[in-house]
């Protein structure tokens, strides 16, 4: 699903971020990306939503080279990404329903089909029946599940995460993470990035760790 | 999409955009103002030139020529030359005013009655008054009727009293010049203005702009709200700017058909008539959506999300 080939990324600024990283997510899989901060998760994120562009090596995401994918395409590109971030990243102003329905708003789908959508969405994050309220009258724990209906509702094959839980206390971050194991089982693909290596205790998935811009570990256990 | 689709869509933006301006009325209505006031000023400047149009389009009879013949052309070779010139395609009509009827003519107004007995003579020649055709009744139509008339024997001289009405439509065709630049130049300012105050929205409104990119939105679909503001912008300053130039006009109605009245006009001051009205406020929203499109597409571009 995801395949990364040698891949350095430096920024205008000149630091390195990656120096090489080469992994590979398959289809069907839930993988976490942990490491210190500044080791390169965020990076290897943003090349995968091409928010960034690599320096050198190739993204491989589903069957399409990133490398290939022109800048006219990117937001149909993006479409097949549900990309959840720390600070989830929603419209303040516009109620939880508008927030969720975006993507399918985005992408052209009937009105009542983003109803269906929307609810269904919401119903998997258990907030079913808060879509008139604003961002701001939930709690982050709230927000956050807000910012996952959004990144689901559109069904998307691949699910990526940065930071999730970082802004939530130990049992939400719990809550948060058993829900992208529960996508994971009805088959989508997840990556998380993740500095808290406690949390993803209980979880017997892969562990791709990273140190200054490499792999510094891969596998199924704690690192 | 299917069209259906596409156009709800669209209507959903547009009123959606309008519900965005509503919800700051000030910051919305002076920028409407400020595009009004653009707006009106060309307008009113278009209607004194059209009223100042209408007022000389009465003074057609200007363009008479007064031939005095020569003392020794009779009443009868007056005829004559009267018969003439009443052949001629470029005049309409011919008037002979006899040397006594002029002077009759001039003793009943002038009240110089007692003094021009004295005199033994009448010293006032033969007039032909010539009326040109409509098609001749132009500066350059009346130039050439008096050269030829002028070569005629026996007329000592044509006036023709047109000068201060070629400099009169001289000075209307500078001012229709000079309102065509302004209405222009004004126009691209309203087409700035619309323009910096949608970047603004768009800097304000930049983290909804990149979260949308974020989950696949092309720069047209992130672009569309912005550019229906533009449209509403324009449209609103263009209704301000008829609801002035209307107020204008009733406040001047009166005083400007008074004058005319002193002088015996039936000229009426003219406002602007419907089509006028929804021509510019057709205009207004099409210079708000190039404003607006014009600074979306650029400002949209730009934004990346990071």
């Amino acid at each position: 699903m995801i395949r990364f080939e040698d891949v350095h990324k430096r920024y205008a600024t000149g630091r390195e971020a990656l120096a090489g990283v080469s992994f590979e997510v398959e289809r069907g899989e839930l993988a976490f990306l942990t490491g210190p901060s500044g080791a390169g998760k965020s990076s290897i994120l943003k090349l995968i939503a091409l928010i960034e562009r690599p320096s050198r090596g190739q993204v491989l995401v589903g069957s399409q080279n990133t490398t290939k994918v022109r800048t006219r395409a990117i937001p149909q590109f993006r479409r097949q990404i549900g990309v959840v971030f720390q600070d989830h990243k929603l419209l303040q102003d516009r109620p939880i329903a508008d927030n969720v329905a975006l993507p399918l708003i985005i992408a052209g789908v009937s009105r009542r089909e983003i109803d269906k959508r929307m609810r269904a969405a919401l119903d998997q994050v258990g907030l079913l029946g808060r879509e008139k309220s604003r961002p701001m009258e939930l709690s982050t724990g709230e927000q956050q599940r807000v910012g996952i209906a959004r990144a689901i509702v559109a069904k998307p094959p691949l699910l990526i995460a940065d930071e999730p839980t970082g802004n939530l206390d130990p049992l939400l971050a719990l809550e948060i993470m058993r829900l992208f194991k529960r996508l994971n089982d009805v088959g989508v693909t997840v990556l998380i990035a993740t500095h808290d290596v406690h949390l993803i205790d209980e979880f017997r998935s892969r562990r791709i760790v990273l140190g200054e811009g490499r792999i510094a570990a891969s596998g199924p256990i704690r690192a | 999409m299917t069209p259906a689709a596409y156009f709800s869509r669209q209507a959903q933006t547009l009123v959606g955009s309008l519900g965005r301006l509503a919800a700051h009325p000030v910051a919305s209505l002076m920028t409407m103002g400020v595009i009004a006031i653009a707006l009106a000023l060309p307008l009113c400047l278009d209607l004194l030139l059209q009223n100042a149009t209408a007022v000389t389009a009465n003074w057609n009879e200007a363009f008479e020529l007064s031939v005095y013949l020569d003392k020794a052309a009779s009443t009868a070779r007056a005829e004559a030359i009267s018969r003439d010139l009443q052949a001629r395609g470029d005049v309409a009509a011919v008037r002979l005013v006899t040397a006594a009827q002029a002077l009759a003519e001039f003793r009943a107004s002038s009240g110089f009655g007692q003094a021009l007995d004295a005199l033994t003579d009448n010293p006032l020649p033969n007039t032909l008054i010539v009326t040109p055709s409509p098609a001749a009744s132009s500066p350059e139509g009346t130039a050439v009727l008096k050269t030829a008339i002028s070569a005629l024997p026996n007329v000592a001289s044509v006036q023709l009293d047109t000068e201060w009405v070629q400099r009169l439509v001289a000075i209307l065709d500078l001012l229709r010049a000079i309102v065509q630049l302004t209405a222009g130049l004004l126009a691209a300012g309203v087409v700035l203005i619309i323009g910096n105050t949608i970047r603004l929205d768009i800097l304000n409104r930049r983290e909804e702009i990149e979260v949308m990119k974020l989950v696949g939105a092309t720069d047209g679909f992130a672009r569309r709200p912005f550019v229906w503001s533009g449209v509403w912008y324009g449209l609103g300053g263009g209704m301000i700017a008829v609801a002035l130039v209307g107020i204008l006009v009733e406040v001047l109605a009166g005083p400007a058909n008074r004058l005319a009245g002193l002088y015996g006009s039936a000229f009426h001051l003219a406002g602007l008539d419907a089509r006028a009205a929804l021509a510019t406020l057709l205009g207004a929203a099409l210079l708000g959506w190039a404003g607006s499109w014009l600074a979306a597409s650029h400002h949209i571009r730009a934004i990346n999300p990071r």
